[in-house]
């Protein structure tokens, strides 16, 4: 039975016609809408390679029903900001050269963007605890958290 | 003969728009360099970004040694239509290798257009120079574009191997932190991973690995997926079973609702067991890689003799993002998108097992999630591959989490035995070490891909003889030292290399059983270090290494009494005994109460010769620290009888950002040297510096990769009297 849901994603009103409501919204964003700053990474919210925010909050999209966000508003790496107008995250990875293989870079910048919108000025323990369900396999770590730390100081 | 093709392309070059009579040879200019019409400068590498950074290196070497600004370079990689074959992007040979291939070709290349360029303006070569891709008179006057010197007349040379170099005086991007070039698509989540790769018509396959390693299928029944919307139909070539679905959630719900029947297959052997296992497997034959005076004497000069036995854990390569490859057969001719680290080795291995000839596979590397070796691409490629020609269209494999974790090549467990014997004075009159590891694939250097296994068809056979290993052993000047590789015929599942294969192990047992001597005689590591080394350059390292870390020499202060104790290790390696010098210190903290090892700190100083680039190097730097970490205190493949337990990263857990240390580098850089490897060095020594420090915290040896807090404490436990 195909479902009609609507989403806003990246700011934008989408119509999607899904035949499994109980597809994860991962599939939706990436093969319904081209969007690919997610990725595929374990499907069991593991690792964090998909992450979207939910209204603003750090969502893991391939667990998430397509059905259970519907009328929600959905933000992408693509959505958070651009090469024109970086969010300050995007800014402090691209400062820092924090990526190796950038496979899960896109879960670490919504991750922490989204812990830096609610907390202002963390220690590292803070960034640490927050990026703790987020594997990365290169050895980022490093450099992620001094990115992090970066965009800490210019969000504060 | 290089030919210097017109070429016109972006940043992000379509190598379907490449030209396809374009050289491919690796002894021709023209095998690796175009400049068009308008000077831009294409790189046609066969080693490939796996995403050390490694081609914004290539092309920060290519632009140094033309003399052309750096965002002139488009870098095409690892296209077997391409690229000249250099060999998979493996070993730490990408710079050292591949790199100086490409700097030699810039070299000719820029010789020649001086050389143009003096005939041309009728002045001596010498008076010339080349700057921006504009040639100029060091006098004024003329100035004429490398586009002008090519012109119609197309330059057609070999490489010359002697061509004259830079001066690295000289040097404005060779040298300096210049940015990633794949970085900000990959920030801004524009960036075409081989997992976001398309094609028109392209289907989606996921494959439904055997229930045991050798299962064989009896039947399926895809009943339930003809429900599914999307769904296509299942393909079955021998043990190889896929479903097929015009979209990628309808193929993953199909591979979940079709029901297969396996054979049942218990060949593996009981976990707990497996060290023996290993030591006990059959011996094809056994080598003697490293060797010095005479052992047997030695042990004879001795008072007393000291022994122990390592085990590394078999681990899996571990990669983010499960592979993916797509796969299109059409009119007898296969192209594969992938992102294997070998597409000239890949091209004939899908080759033979396709019956195909090599000239009709065409492999094109798309970038993947870091492999740190062979990790599952090949064989993910190889049963897309299969499953491209069955169904007559293009298609998107992707393997899910479970088939990365139980399916990739895993690194092979080993065992290592040691003996010394030290005499009165404290002095070591014999090293004898003893590896056990398994022939494939470290001697015989291939891995069968997945997809000729399962549905049995034709396999490249192996190398018909053995290839040398070489580098194994110790760094140090021993009079009676002797090293015998067991190279075995077995190994419990298919294996491949992980990041720096054989030397991590190697160098885990050696420089844990030196520290071991050190401490049964009393000797500062540094010092035991330092007093058998001959090398000045490995004398320079320790010596950085000792400053930067803040060495005390062991014993200065009192162990922790409480239950946290606080610990430091220094290990030393000069990579497969020819090449880079890494030295680490390693602070750590034990828990006495959990057995939990916390890595707090790591100082390393690293000298590989000429450096690229700094930021780059460190960057891998910390990566091999912080993934070895990893492998060291937390990572192994768990297995039944019949197949691998440790399917996803519940089951086989990693290091997480709350346990991940501080990293401290020293780097010495020798511009006029050649730049040596990079990409495992490092790794090779992380083991022994924890191995070390956790001694140095508690007075106990922990011999079993990885450290968890078990073993921690069960050492712990038989330590303590009564």
């Amino acid at each position: 039975m195909t479902a009609t849901i609507k989403l806003t994603v990246n700011g934008k009103a989408v119509v999607l016609k899904v035949d499994d409501p109980s597809m994860p919204l991962l599939y939706a964003l990436r093969d319904q809408l081209g969007l690919h700053g997610m990725h595929f990474g374990c499907g069991l919210a593991q690792c964090g390679a998909c992450t979207v925010h939910y209204y603003g909050e750090a969502l893991r999209s391939c667990v998430m029903p397509v059905s259970a966000v519907a009328d929600a508003e959905i933000v992408t790496l693509e959505g958070l900001g651009t090469a024109e107008k970086p969010h300050p995250v995007q800014q402090a990875f691209i400062d820092e050269q924090a990526a190796q293989c950038g496979y899960c870079i896109n879960g670490m910048i919504m991750q922490a963007a989204a812990f830096l919108a609610t907390t202002k000025r963390p220690t590292e323990d803070q960034i640490r605890q927050a990026l703790a369900g987020n594997l990365c396999k290169c050895g980022t770590h490093v450099r992620i958290l001094r990115a992090v730390m970066r965009a800490a100081e210019k969000m504060a | 003969m290089v030919t210097f093709a017109i070429a016109s392309h972006a940043i992000d070059a379509d190598a379907a728009t490449q030209p396809v009579d374009k050289s491919v040879s690796p002894d021709e200019v023209g095998g690796f360099i175009s400049i068009d019409a308008r000077g831009q400068v294409t790189i046609y590498s066969g080693k490939v970004e796996l995403g050390t950074g490694a081609v914004t290196a290539i092309a920060q070497i290519a632009a140094e040694e033309l003399c052309v600004a750096l965002d002139r370079v488009t870098m095409i990689q690892g296209d077997t239509q391409l690229t000249p074959n250099q060999g998979p992007t493996y070993a730490s040979l990408t710079i050292q290798d591949g790199g100086m291939q490409i700097r030699r070709a810039a070299a000719t290349a820029r010789n020649a257009l001086l050389q143009r360029a003096a005939d041309k303006l009728k002045v001596a070569k010498d008076t010339l120079t080349a700057r921006d891709g504009v040639v100029t008179s060091r006098t004024g006057g003329d100035k004429l574009s490398y586009p002008q010197l090519i012109g119609e007349q197309q330059l057609a040379m070999k490489i010359d191997p002697a061509a004259t170099l830079k001066d690295p005086k000289d040097y404005t991007i060779v040298g300096t932190s210049v940015p990633r070039r794949d970085i900000p698509a990959k920030i801004f989540g524009t960036f075409n991973f081989v997992q976001d790769h398309k094609l028109p018509g392209m289907l989606h396959a996921r494959v439904v690995h055997p229930a045991g390693v050798r299962s064989t299928l009896q039947s399926f029944d895809d009943t339930a997926c003809r429900k599914i919307k999307g769904y296509v139909r299942a393909v079955r070539k021998g043990n190889l079973l896929a479903v097929v679905a015009t979209n990628e959630w309808a193929a993953i719900t199909a591979s979940k609702a079709i029901v297969a029947s396996w054979s049942d297959w218990t060949g593996l052997p009981v976990e707990s067991q497996l060290y023996e296992y290993v030591r006990s497997s059959k011996v094809d034959r056994n080598e003697v890689l490293q060797t010095a005076g005479d052992t047997a004497a030695g042990f004879k000069q001795g008072k007393r003799t000291l022994q122990a036995t390592y085990d590394f854990a078999m681990q899996t390569h571990g990669s983010i993002g499960p592979s993916c490859a797509v796969a299109d057969f059409k009119d007898g001719r296969l192209t594969v998108w992938t992102p294997s680290q070998a597409s000239h080795l890949l091209q004939v291995q899908l080759a033979t097992m396709l019956s195909l000839k090599p000239e009709n596979v065409r492999c094109i590397f798309v970038e993947g999630a870091g492999c740190y070796g062979r990790n599952g691409a090949d064989d993910c490629t190889s049963e897309a591959a299969v499953i491209a020609r069955e169904i007559g269209k293009p298609v998107r494999l992707q393997w899910m989490r479970q088939d990365e974790h139980g399916w990739d090549p895993k690194g092979p467990p080993v065992v290592l035995d040691y003996r010394a014997s030290i005499d009165d004075q404290g002095q070591i009159t014999a090293w004898e070490s003893d590896m056990f590891m398994p022939e494939q694939p470290f001697k015989r250097s291939g891995v069968t891909l997945l997809a000729a296994v399962l549905a049995g068809l034709p396999k490249m056979p192996l190398p018909g003889s053995a290839t040398p290993h070489s580098g194994l052993g110790i760094p140090y000047a021993l009079p009676n030292n002797k090293l015998t590789v067991h190279w075995l015929l077995d190994t419990p599942l298919p294996s491949a290399w992980i990041r720096a294969p054989g030397n991590t192990q190697n160098t885990f047992g050696n420089e844990t059983f030196l520290d071991e001597i050190a401490a049964a005689t009393g000797v500062d590591p540094f010092e035991i270090r330092v007093r058998h080394l001959k090398d000045s350059r490995g004398l320079e390292v320790l010596e950085r290494l000792r400053a930067l870390a803040k060495w005390e020499p062991r014993g200065s202060r009192p162990r922790d009494a409480g239950a946290i104790a606080r610990g430091r290790g220094v290990t030393y390696s000069k990579y497969e005994s020819v090449r880079t010098y890494v030295a680490v210190v390693a602070d750590v903290t034990v828990d006495r109460t959990t057995g939990r090892i916390k890595v707090d700190r790591v100082f390393v100083v690293h000298d590989c010769g000429q450096i690229i680039n700094p930021d780059g190097l460190r960057n891998q730097i910390e990566g091999n620290v912080v993934q070895t970490v990893s492998r060291s205190v937390v990572e192994k493949v768990t297995f039944n009888r019949s197949a691998v337990t440790s399917l996803n990263w519940g089951s086989y857990p990693i290091l997480t950002f709350p346990n991940v240390p501080e990293v401290v580098i020293d780097l010495i850089d020798r511009p006029n040297e050649v730049p040596w490897g990079v990409g495992e060095p490092t790794t090779s020594l992380i083991p022994s510096a924890i191995a070390n420090a956790v001694y140095d915290a508690t007075g106990v040896w922990v011999r079993s990769v990885p450290f968890r807090p078990a073993q921690v404490l069960a050492v712990l436990k038989l330590s303590k009297p009564g």
